[in-house]
């Protein structure tokens, strides 16, 4: 579950990029937040995975504060959360496995055990063939969808995504939303900011509709 | 403790493999610490050995007891009595004019001047070893026996010698602070190529956080990389050290065989080799420390 309560963020600047914000997602919700460039999306979703701080209100993710976690227990966090970027933010001097692999190396699980669900997480997300490949190698959305599959290999209980169809044709982009509500049909927490009105009208999930950093409304799409 | 140890193992590797991919680098670095490393180890060689000359010579209080050359047989087995009785003596070695006399003769280079001398010019003397290195025992044991009638001369024999260990302590003392100052140096040149691993590696780190890698997981590999050019580093100045000593010993052996001596610069024990590698190590792992903490923190997700 994620909750937000009179949440507000000021970046050091002076800039008011979020103000009194407060909603709750359900777990196992597929919930899109939308606005335009510069409405507050992307800070939302780093508030969430304690990227930045809130200025006030409080930000629990499975009732947790992340807004007053210590630096230490960051790590761990994020480790519960899969997090899917703009810019993806892949590893291009390592391959596509390797670049899967990477979340799995900082816990405990055994080698063959990561390895298991490296190849299940690629297995997913139709990759699984492309595995020796170099990043730079992929397609805008196979890019995009190691990236998920990097963000789910840990099993996350929430996936949050910023804006992970900017830059694909439509099929691309409805193949990676496809791929979301497959996870979120399998019980996973997913929030997904974009502005693509066009996509989140194809799927009748509750909209979070942001405007210079204020939430003006939560409405579910036909 | 399996995960624990496959961390480090794959931090090990990463390390390892960060290396093999800068080779000349890593050389370059590994030359620096390495000449850094030589030049007080080097020190430390040659003062050992001339610790070891100073040591086998012995820097126990040692008295050379000279008597007049008038002085009967007699009167040098009185006195000769007299130190196996005090027991501030622990030996009392008569050496009769006659016995120097050949000694004299069989020093290389004075055969020929003992030979063209038409009487014994020595003295009997005694050579008196003293349980204490005490100077104040040695000097007071020297009056008392200025003032025997028999004794002409008493010279106390390992003044040079703690001359010679006043010489080492102050040559040690240089050579702790040269040491001191090339570790600065060999931090300094490891801090700032774990600053430029990091810089480069600024992507990398950054994505790692976000995906929850701890403090810890991110900076190990870092440690390795500094400890591991500090062994290399290590591993250069012996061989430097190594080097040296053999091109210094093709000018020693000529001059100590001159002298009847065998002696050679000796290279490190295994012990004192053993630990340049580890106090380079510690080095090169506390410049990485310093620069992992310093510019670690600044690389935040954003």
């Amino acid at each position: 579950m994620i909750s937000f309560s009179g949440v507000a963020k000021r970046y050091p600047g002076g800039q008011q990029a979020l103000q009194d914000i407060s909603f709750v997602i359900k777990a196992g919700e597929l919930a899109f937040i939308s606005g335009h460039s510069g409405a507050g999306k992307s800070t939302l979703l780093k508030l969430i995975a304690a990227i930045e701080r809130p200025t006030a209100g409080a930000v629990l993710v499975n009732g947790q504060n992340v807004g007053a976690l210590q630096r230490a227990a960051l790590p761990y966090l994020r480790r519960n959360l899969g997090l899917v970027f703009q810019d993806q933010k892949l590893l291009h001097d390592r391959s596509v496995y390797d670049n899967v692999m990477l979340p799995l190396s900082f816990g405990d699980l055994a080698p063959k055990e990561a390895a298991r669900r490296a190849r299940a997480a690629l297995d997913k997300v139709g990759l699984l063939g492309r595995d020796r490949a170099n990043p730079i190698q992929l397609s805008g959305g196979e890019q995009q969808r190691l990236a998920i599959a990097r963000a789910v290999v840990n099993r996350p209980a929430i996936v949050i995504a910023d804006e992970p169809t900017a830059n694909l044709d439509a099929d691309s982009a409805a193949r990676i939303l496809d791929i979301f509500v497959a996870f979120n049909q399998v019980g996973v927490t997913v929030l997904v900011a974009t502005h693509d009105e066009a996509l989140i009208g194809r799927y009748a999930r509750r909209v979070l509709r942001l405007a210079q950093g204020r939430l003006q409304a939560m409405e579910a799409t036909a | 403790m399996r995960a624990w140890l496959r961390h480090h193992r794959r931090a090990l590797g990463g390390a390892l493999a960060k290396l093999a991919a800068q080779k000349p680098a890593a050389i370059l670095n590994a030359l620096v610490i390495g000449i850094a490393l030589a030049l007080p180890a080097g020190g430390y060689a040659l003062l050992g050995s001339v610790q070891g000359l100073a040591q086998h010579a012995s820097l126990e209080g040692q008295l050379s007891v000279f008597l007049r050359p008038e002085a009967a047989r007699p009167e040098a087995e009185a006195l000769g009595g007299r130190l196996k009785r005090d027991a501030r003596v622990r030996e009392a070695r008569f050496v009769p004019r006659e016995q120097a006399l050949r000694e004299l003769q069989a020093t290389e280079g004075l055969a020929e001047v003992v030979a063209a001398l038409n009487r014994n010019p020595l003295p009997d003397a005694f050579v008196v070893r003293l349980r204490s290195a005490d100077p104040a025992v040695l000097e007071a044991l020297a009056q008392e026996l200025r003032a025997e009638q028999a004794v002409a001369h008493v010279q106390a024999d390992s003044a040079w010698l703690r001359r010679l260990r006043a010489l080492a302590d102050t040559a040690r003392l240089a050579i702790a602070l040269l040491a001191t100052l090339l570790a600065f140096g060999m931090v300094a040149v490891t801090f700032n190529t774990i600053r430029l691993q990091i810089l480069t590696q600024r992507d990398e780190i950054e994505i790692a956080k976000l995906l929850g890698a701890t403090d810890g997981f991110i900076r190990r590999p870092f440690y390795y990389l500094g400890g591991l050019q500090g062994v290399a580093g290590g591993i250069v100045g012996l061989g430097i050290l190594w080097g040296s000593l053999v091109l210094l010993n093709t000018g020693v052996a000529p001059l100590a065989d001159s002298y009847g001596s065998s002696f050679r610069l000796p290279f490190l024990s295994a012990g004192d080799a053993f630990a340049v590698l580890l106090f380079s190590a510690l080095l090169g792992w506390f410049g990485a420390y310093m620069s992992v903490s310093r510019y670690l923190l600044e690389i935040e997700p954003k």
